[in-house]
């Protein structure tokens, strides 16, 4: 009984796997190849260009590790080397109250004030714009970072600290030059599941980023844009039946199978890295 | 000791926390042969009074051992020496510990400085999961050492000095984590060699080694010795028979107040005293074996 | 070394002291101290600013018709518009949760951590599940359409085309199993050995051991999970448009009550989703309250879970 229960989790994979796959096969069977490299992503007019979705989940990413990798990092270090428990106790579920905040929240959030507040304030950028998504979906990585970059530090043994300021190192150059080199096979982790989950990130961008309708190719992160997520999340919404254009239905599919395997690749590598720092200590 | 009588010691305590900046300095004779001069030292963890009574000096050029059961509070009184309870937040001392005439726990005393002079070796060898030379390189960096040969000159007399040059001439960059386990402890001596230090505290540093290993070690303290003075905190009373000069001898006593027990010096002798006529009834009944 | 020469000493006593009392200003240190408060803090002021802010905008209506917008139905007004259905899907959705995948999740954490040898296959689960937990949740939205809509439309909901609360739930169940797995694994192998020796030593068998030792033991470690996992149920909206989350007007009464659970449905990050796309100050305002209200069941789920964690960790 108990065995059924642990290999579901290997069925639901199979069946991720088997629903992406049916009709993925159909789309890249009888998909005209010219049709995906073309002006835009426009699945509903037969445009299927793979490389606007990419780039604009590669922009996003970039804008969203931009803003979570200091904060989060400054934070880990902060938590892990620097603050007191008593201190630790308060600012911790600090950090994990915002990773409770739901996605959607934070897409709102982005449309109605990192957009007008921040962004437009200082550029001319369009109400609907990646930089905004893209700074919002940071914030939902802040504590993703955080947690696993000081999970990482706090697995250095204490001993590597003694012997380090057993030699006279002050506390930054112990932090700097002793921990996080101890600790880097961690970091590097954060970084990728950061990656991962900024790009599997889909209601930020569904809300905050526009071109629901579809997209031009750009590269603008003052307008809109549109990633891979949002691109199955904007076909299947507000219809009862997705419509369009042939295959359309299947485009759908096959972006989410290009999105699994991405996130899978960084999953399996990131959890080797994680291992690594198990390994060691 | 009698709990009325601790009020007492604790007056004459407080000179450490009020003295004047810059500290006095003592006589001439005394600042060579006489490196650390401890008096009425108390350490406490919290309100936890953790080991007591500490009055004993070290001399230059010699092996001072720490004995005694555990729990005992000779590894709190060796991490004062270097100030490295510091960083335990809610540890306290009381009493004076002068360093070559200086009051080491002075408001004027910079613990990262001292630190740079009074080295450590720990229990457990803790190599930096770098390569060799960038384990001997550390300290010196620290000290704004940048040049690559002074830095190259630095690596090699280190590992010389502490026998482990031989070994590992070929592989300096390889990872210090693949030594083995005497080695690595060689390599840490080595690293603490590396900021030209005046004394070495060693932290029981061959508990975690086999035989033959623990005897290199000892061969090389007995090296090492005629430039540092050398403290080191052991387990094993042959040990300290085969390698010290001084003794001391702590023990723990049940606290007036409460279950807790709390260390005291029992016994500071030249070594050969301690372990053949001692002063002390309990440490004799300690070296031949009858309690710890 | 210089030190052997008396002579010297003098001179040598006096550098010493200005060697160790030297009064090195550790600027690299403050400024080093500094940037990391200043990640935190940002952090923080994000946390409070989004907060403040949705209360803020959705102040107006939540003083002026609170007891309407929890009442009144979908609607194209946003005056009249309200979030009944919606948190009647939301309501089931998290029912589906604690009765799929927490049994689910639960026993699979015991066999992976109490009965299962270790070996390939269990290393094999163990990667599964670590990978499944990083799988973007609209990808399991294409797994619900596909399975829960389609396959099964027979028994989600013929006559809503499978678009039913039936299979947004089983979606979300799972899509969170992975957490509850982990979190429950990690709390039974919290569980100190001693426990399941002593349990042994008295003869009992290995059920009677997990059922009155190990399962009591990590309790709390097993219920923050699920109250992690409901929480991120709650929120998700990825998923649900894909198994076809009404978005625009539900047909079914405005009563907490089911009528069928094969009927069509719409749940609270959805509507939120919904309405943010809207125009106008109204519908901002509308959708801020019902941020506000389900923050208020986010966050005071997330924190009961952590404050329950930091609890039972200090007692150990």
């Amino acid at each position: 009984m108990f065995f059924a229960a642990a290999m579901t989790s290997v069925i639901i994979s199979a069946l991720i796997v088997w629903s992406l796959a049916r009709e993925t096969w159909t789309f890249v069977t009888q998909v005209e190849v010219a049709a995906l490299w073309t002006d835009g992503w426009f699945p509903r007019r037969g445009m299927y260009d793979v490389k606007t979705i990419v780039v604009g989940s590669a922009l996003i990413t970039g804008i969203a590790l931009a803003v979570a990798i200091p904060i989060g990092l400054a934070a880990a270090i902060f938590l892990a080397e620097y603050a007191r428990p008593r201190v630790r106790r308060v600012l911790k579920p600090v950090l994990e109250i915002l990773a409770g905040i739901p996605s959607v929240v934070l897409g709102f959030f982005a449309l109605t004030f990192i957009s007008p507040q921040i962004v437009q304030r200082f550029t001319d950028a369009s109400q609907f714009n990646m930089l905004a998504a893209g700074m919002a979906v940071g914030v939902l990585t802040i504590p993703l970072i955080a947690s696993v970059s000081e999970d990482a530090m706090r697995s250095v043994p204490d001993s590597l600290r003694e012997a380090s300021y057993g030699l006279g190192a002050r506390k930054v150059q112990t932090t700097l030059r002793v921990v996080i080199p101890a600790a880097v096979s961690g970091l590097v982790a954060a970084l990728i599941i950061a990656v991962s989950r900024a790009i599997g990130e889909t209601m930020v961008v569904f809300v905050a980023a526009g071109a629901t309708g579809g997209s031009l190719y750009s590269t603008n992160i003052l307008g809109p844009g549109q990633t891979m997520t949002a691109a199955i999340a904007s076909q299947a919404a507000g219809t009862d039946q997705v419509v369009g254009e042939g295959l359309t239905f299947q485009s759908l599919f096959f972006v989410a199978m290009l999105l699994f395997v991405i996130t899978m690749f960084l999953n399996l590598v990131a959890d080797r890295f994680v291992r690594r720092v198990r390994q060691s200590y | 000791m009698t709990s009325d009588q601790l009020p007492e010691l604790a007056k004459g305590s407080f000179r450490m926390h009020t003295s004047a900046s810059p500290p006095e300095v003592s006589t001439v004779s005394n600042a060579t042969d006489e490196v650390f001069k401890v008096a009425d030292l108390k350490v406490f963890y919290g309100q936890f009074l953790a080991v007591r009574d500490v009055n004993l000096t070290v001399q230059a050029r010699e092996i001072t051992a720490f004995i005694g059961p555990s729990g005992c509070g000779k590894t709190t009184v060796l991490r004062c020496f270097n100030r490295m309870n510091d960083l335990i937040e809610i540890a306290r001392v009381e009493g004076s510990l002068n360093y070559r005439g200086i009051d080491l726990y002075g408001p004027a005393v910079n613990a990262t400085e001292v630190r740079r002079r009074i080295g450590m070796v720990f229990q457990k060898p803790n190599p930096f999961p770098k390569s060799i030379y960038e384990n001997l390189a550390f300290g010196p960096r620290l000290n704004g050492v940048k040049k690559k040969n002074d830095l190259d000159d630095i690596v090699e007399s280190s590992l010389k000095r502490a026998a482990l040059w031989d070994e590992v001439k070929d592989r300096l960059k390889s990872s210090a984590m693949g030594l083995s386990g005497g080695q690595q402890q060689r390599l840490c001596i080595a690293r603490c060699v590396a900021v030209k230090p005046d004394v070495i505290l060693m932290d029981e540093p061959c508990s975690a080694l086999d035989p033959i290993a623990t005897a290199r070690i000892e061969d090389l303290m007995q090296e090492l010795k005629q430039d540092y003075a050398i403290v080191i905190v052991t387990h094993n009373m042959q040990q300290a028979a085969r390698v010290s000069d001084r003794t001391a001898f702590f023990t723990t006593e049940v606290n007036p107040e409460g279950d807790r027990r709390t260390g005291v010096l029992v016994e500071y002798n030249p070594t050969e005293k301690v372990f053949s006529k001692p002063d002390d009834t309990r440490t004799e009944q300690y070296v031949t074996g009858r309690f710890g | 070394m210089a030190l052997s020469q008396p002579r010297q000493a003098a001179s040598l006593a006096a550098d010493l002291v200005s060697d160790i009392t030297r009064n090195e200003r550790d600027l690299s240190g403050k400024a080093f101290r500094i940037a990391l408060l200043a990640g935190i803090i940002t952090a923080f002021v994000v946390l409070v600013v989004l907060i403040v802010d949705v209360i803020n905008v959705g102040s107006p209506v939540l003083s002026e018709r609170l007891g309407d917008l929890l009442s009144s139905t979908l609607g194209s007004k946003p005056e009249t518009s309200g979030l009944s259905q919606a948190l009647r899907g939301s309501f089931y959705i998290g029912v589906f949760v604690l009765l799929v995948a927490v049994p689910l999740g639960v026993s699979a954490a015991i066999f992976l951590e109490e009965y299962a040898r270790q070996g390939r296959l269990t290393r094999f689960i163990d990667i599964n599940i670590r990978n499944l937990a990083g799988v973007p949740s609209v990808v399991y939205g294409i797994l619900g359409l596909t399975v829960f809509v389609q396959a099964l439309r027979a028994f989600t909901g013929p006559d809503s085309n499978g678009r039913s609360v039936i299979s947004a739930g089983l979606t979300l169940s799972i899509l969170v199993l992975p957490i509850i797995i982990i979190t429950s694994a990690e709390a039974i192998r919290a569980v100190p050995n001693g426990i399941r020796e002593a349990g042994y030593g008295v003869g009992a068998t290995r059920w009677e051991v997990v059922k009155s030792h190990v399962l009591p033991y990590a309790a709390p470690g097993i219920l923050t999970g699920t109250v992690l996992a409901l929480a991120r149920a709650l929120g998700e909206a990825a998923p649900l448009i894909l198994v076809g989350a009404t978005t625009g007007f539900l047909t079914s009464g405005s009563s907490y009550l089911p009528s069928s659970l094969q009927e069509r449905f719409t749940a609270l990050p959805i509507v939120i989703s919904t309405w943010s796309g809207r125009p106008g100050e109204d519908w901002r305002a509308s959708t801020a309250a019902a941020i506000v209200i389900m923050l208020a069941v986010v966050l005071v789920a997330n924190a009961g879970a952590i404050l329950l964690r930091n609890h039972y960790e200090k007692k150990r």
